[in-house]
């Protein structure tokens, strides 16, 4: 299903934020971010670490929910990054209803708030439900799943900065193989996270055939903003898995975080697609494919990965392994075009 | 107060038979209290249920200890639980089988009782014939209703008819009616015979 | 109107006469029956305007309960033992936020072993969540408890845990006076929401308190139990305005004027225990019995005032602290702090256990006398227990002690094959 897309691509090659597409466009092309009448529902003021790519990637989400429903909105929140430094007691910067309950019920919760708006004659009032990777692929999985299977009419937005940040840094499901944090610490003969099978949330959301799934990242917000709205349009369980890179737990330059989400979606490790009801509908092709490599070199939680042994070499084995898991994903979802720039030297 | 105890199998209604029984004790006006002895439920399992019937408020709570009536529903049970336990000595005895005490093995038992307090009841043959299924507790009921006088039949009956409404429920009261007729017909002096 | 009908079905009716709009649903013996029959009503139509949503988990019910009252829906569900466990940290989160959510307890114990007969240990395990907690003597109070706990819960917005016996109540046929639609409207108006998430005026609900206020904002939640002790006899006194009947409240004493012993005990046993205390004071013993109805808040100035003139104090309960003693006894002793009056603990009754007048009769007769321990288990097999403890000290790898002591209980059944 197509809709009249609201934005055009443009292909920016800057570095940096400050013109990702906005003043070079027509105002009815821009971003709701560029909007003075955006609803600010996360409003400035938050405690979000400098370069935080779940601040960004949240306040783009909710304001295009905000826009989608002409403001009638109810916000449900995990435990997590978010929910903490949005609401750095004893204030709040949430400008919508919004209610956290615990870490692993979000879904669930937010099925019983969407169940009162109908039952109270209210539907057109719609619920957005959040929280981290950790909340949402590990603890509150449960619930993701039994909200999933009931089609309740829940957008559910997963900011996956693939680990437990706030708490310190833990490794969860969806952190990466060999990457480093607090309870996988790069030492041994295995530094890192092991190589495990892997925790795809957005192919579980698409395998309970639930109306829309969608990935995007804060490297192209015009695209997140639009798939947000676009899941708006449909009633029933949708889901979008936003990567937001965490300097913090990443080890990345605060300045860098876009840049590293675009390196990501390049590269193919991490891949914008979308499908409904159980079938893939559309992937964002790769504009020119980088090796994984560039994309781990920014982030000191890979920094193992790159040192040189005893013999002046690197171990690649770790690399080796990274590169095909990208590789398999722009197989996978076709995410190369036939004429785009092949730049697989890892 | 009155106090039954009903042993049976699992899936052989004992259950059932306990609240049809405190069901038609209520529509006379009564106080009535039943519940099972409460297990994991699996058929052929030994079951026992228990049905209290008073003009007053029931408060009691505890499992029948001391019961005026005993509804046997599965005699394979009779000498592998101690189903008297407990029974009155001016108590009344009704047990599903077609055979006479004596071929029960519980003669020298019941020729304690009172005669015409004492019974064996094909019941679930009446339930073949009347419903079709081996299901024997509503005939129970009607033999109970005539054994002790303490509920009238159509009060069985209509107590029947609620808990299985339609031709089901029908078909089972007039197992009952019959289970009725046939223990109301009861002779003292054949008290070693079937019903 | 007078029914004859199972604990259950009796409590779904009442349930949605209450007019609920959110119900949530997750199977566990022994309130099964609770939330089926509320489940049937709502596909039948006979309750309207009510979501009933199956869930994945009890985790999953309360917290779909805790979203749909947040957003100024009445929300209920039902629950016991190990489902209540499972739903524990939405329990403490339920009433922190202040949600007046109302839930049946269908009283079961909780494993391992595993066990689906009654006892009070599963409503025990959240007595300080800050829930209001009721508990029925008879299905006709389990019935009334319901429809005052939305009352009580939505004026003082807390959540409220109407507690009733697994199978003793909830399986029982009885005769009930289910009350009618009109008569459940004139009582209980339309949920007016202290807090609501609406776009119209939105707030954030659920931040996080630090330091320097978290006490002042638990002192408000221990104020709202002082409060719903004022509030709880209220609404049971406007109950019987309505309904004509007295049921509800912080206690209900029975024979106690003159009575030298006082046995205390929640809930259905204390049936059995007015059996007893009649045929003792047919005998001419001064004893009496107090069934306490609210637990949380507990009444102790209720208790206290009931209490005085007694020269000892039975306790009997279904609640076992182990290495401790009873539960509902310590609760009991603190309302009595400044009397030097003797509380003597008997646990009954735990795992189903039955609990015979016989058995009660004893105690209590021991009780007149000051023959009782300070504490003791109710018919318990005490050479199955000193067997055990001799076994497990003769050897290392002694087993398992539940399998142990329930094979030494039984050894003319046959084997079990699992």
């Amino acid at each position: 299903m197509t809709e009249p897309t609201t934005h055009q691509r443009i292909r920016f090659y800057q570095t940096g934020t400050h013109t990702v597409g906005n003043r070079l466009l027509d105002e009815t092309k821009r971003t709701v971010q560029a909007s003075m009448a955006r609803a600010n529902s996360i409003t400035s003021g938050h405690r979000a670490c400098q370069g935080c790519g779940e601040a960004l990637g949240a306040r783009y989400a909710l304001d295009s929910v905000m826009r989608a429903t002409e403001g009638q909105m109810v916000a449900v929140n995990a435990t997590g990054c978010l929910e903490v430094f949005t609401t750095p007691y004893p204030e709040t910067s949430w400008q919508i209803p919004w209610l956290h309950s615990l870490f692993g019920n979000a879904p669930a919760v937010a099925t019983g708030v969407a169940a009162a708006l109908r039952v109270k004659g209210k539907g057109h009032v719609r619920v957005v439900a959040q929280g981290g990777d950790g909340g949402t692929a590990d603890i509150g999985f449960g619930c993701l799943s039994g909200m999933f299977e009931r089609n309740d009419d829940v957008l559910y937005i997963c900011y996956d900065n693939e680990g437990y940040m706030n708490t310190g840094v833990q490794r969860s499901s969806a952190t990466p193989p060999t990457a480093r944090t607090s309870t996988t610490p790069a030492l041994g003969d295995d530094p890192g996270n092991v190589f495990g099978t892997g925790k795809n949330l957005p192919l579980i959301a698409l395998a309970h055939n639930i109306p829309y799934v969608a990935t995007a990242s804060v490297a192209d917000l015009h695209d997140l903003e639009a798939k947000v709205a676009k899941a708006m349009g449909f009633r029933g369980a949708r889901y979008i898995h936003i990567m937001v890179p965490c300097p913090l737990g990443w080890g990345s330059a605060s300045d860098a975080t876009i840049r590293i989400a675009r390196l990501a979606v390049e590269s193919g490790f991490f891949p914008l697609f979308e499908a409904e009801y159980g079938e893939i509908t559309a992937a964002n092709k790769i504009r020119r494919q980088v090796p994984v490599s560039e994309y781990l070199k920014l982030q000191r939680r890979f920094a193992h990965l790159f040192k040189r042994g005893p013999d002046g070499e690197e171990d690649r084995k770790g690399l080796d392994r990274l590169q095909q898991m990208a590789d398999a994903n722009i197989a996978r979802f076709n995410l190369l075009s036939d004429g785009a720039a092949q730049g697989t030297s890892p | 107060m009155f106090q039954i105890r009903i042993h049976g199998r699992g899936g052989q209604g004992v259950v059932t038979a306990a609240e049809m029984l405190s069901i038609a004790a209520f529509k006379e006006g009564r106080h009535a209290q039943a519940f099972p002895s409460f297990g994991s439920e699996r058929m052929g399992a030994p079951v026992v249920s228990f049905c209290r019937i008073d003009d007053r408020e029931i408060r009691l709570r505890e499992p029948v200890q001391e019961p005026d009536a005993l509804i046997i529903q599965d005699p394979t049970l009779l000498h592998s639980i101690d189903v008297f336990n407990g029974l009155d000595p001016t108590g009344y005895i009704l047990i599903n089988s077609r055979r006479g005490f004596e071929e029960l093995g519980i003669a020298e038992f019941a020729a304690k009782l009172p005669a015409h307090q004492v019974c064996a009841l094909g019941a679930t043959d009446m339930a073949m014939k009347y419903v079709g299924r081996p299901l024997p507790n509503a005939a129970l009921l009607g033999g109970f209703a005539a054994i002790s006088g303490e509920l009238h039949i159509d009060s069985v009956a209509d107590a029947i008819m609620e808990k299985f409404p339609g031709t089901v429920g029908k078909a089972n009261a007039a197992a009952a009616r019959q289970a009725f007729l046939e223990v109301a017909q009861h002779q003292p002096e054949k008290r070693t015979a079937a019903c | 109107m007078l029914k004859q009908l199972e604990g259950s079905q009796a409590v779904a009716e009442t349930v949605a006469s209450c007019r609920p709009e959110v119900v949530c649903a997750y199977p566990i013996t022994p309130q099964t029956h609770i939330v089926e029959g509320v489940g049937a009503l709502v596909k039948t139509g006979s309750l309207k305007n009510c979501e009933y949503i199956n869930v994945e988990s009890e985790f999953a019910a309360l917290s779909v309960a805790i979203g749909a009252s947040a957003a100024g829906a009445r929300a209920y569900t039902a629950t016991a033992s190990q489902g209540l466990l499972f739903m524990a940290e939405a329990v403490y989160n339920a009433a922190g936020l202040g949600l007046p959510i109302v839930m049946t307890i269908g009283n079961r114990a909780i494993g391992a072993p595993i066990n689906i007969w009654n006892d009070h240990t599963d409503s025990m395990s959240m007595k300080d969540s800050g829930w209001i907690q009721l508990f029925a003597e008879t299905n006709q109070e389990a019935v009334d408890l319901h429809i005052q706990a939305f009352r009580l819960a939505e004026e003082l917005s807390c959540p409220v845990m109407v507690c009733m016996d697994g199978f003793i109540l909830t399986h029982a046929y009885e005769r009930i006076d289910v009350p009618a639609q009109e008569e459940v409207d004139a009582f209980l108006p339309p949920f007016e929401p202290v807090q609501v998430l609406d776009p119209v005026e939105p707030y954030s609900i659920g931040a996080m308190v630090g330091p320097d206020a978290f006490a002042e904002v638990r002192y408000l939640a221990h104020d709202k139990q002082l409060q719903a002790l004022r509030l709880i006899p209220e609404i049971a006194e406007v109950f019987k305005d309505v309904f004509g009947r007295e049921t509800g409240g912080l206690l209900h004493p029975y024979r106690t004027e003159g009575a030298e012993t006082m046995v205390v005990a929640l809930s259905s046993v204390n049936g059995t225990i007015k059996e007893v205390i009649d045929q003792m004071r047919f005998d001419g013993v001064a004893i009496g019995s107090i069934s306490i109805c609210s637990f949380r808040p507990f009444p102790l100035q209720a208790l206290a005032t009931t209490l005085s003139g007694a020269k000892r104090v039975v306790v009997i309960e279904k609640s076992l602290a182990p290495g401790l003693g009873g539960m509902v006894a310590s609760d009991v002793r603190m309302a009595l702090a400044h009397e030097a009056t003797p509380v003597y603990t008997v646990i009954a009754g735990l795992g189903g256990r039955p609990i015979t007048m016989a058995s009660l009769m004893e105690v209590f007769e021991a009780a007149t006398e000051d023959r009782l321990p300070d504490m003791q288990f109710l018919d318990l097999d005490y050479a199955a227990v000193e067997h055990e403890i001799a076994r497990a000290r003769a050897t290392r790898r002694s087993g398992p002690t539940a399998e142990n002591v329930l094979r030494r209980l039984g050894p003319q059944r046959p084997a079990a094959k699992t």
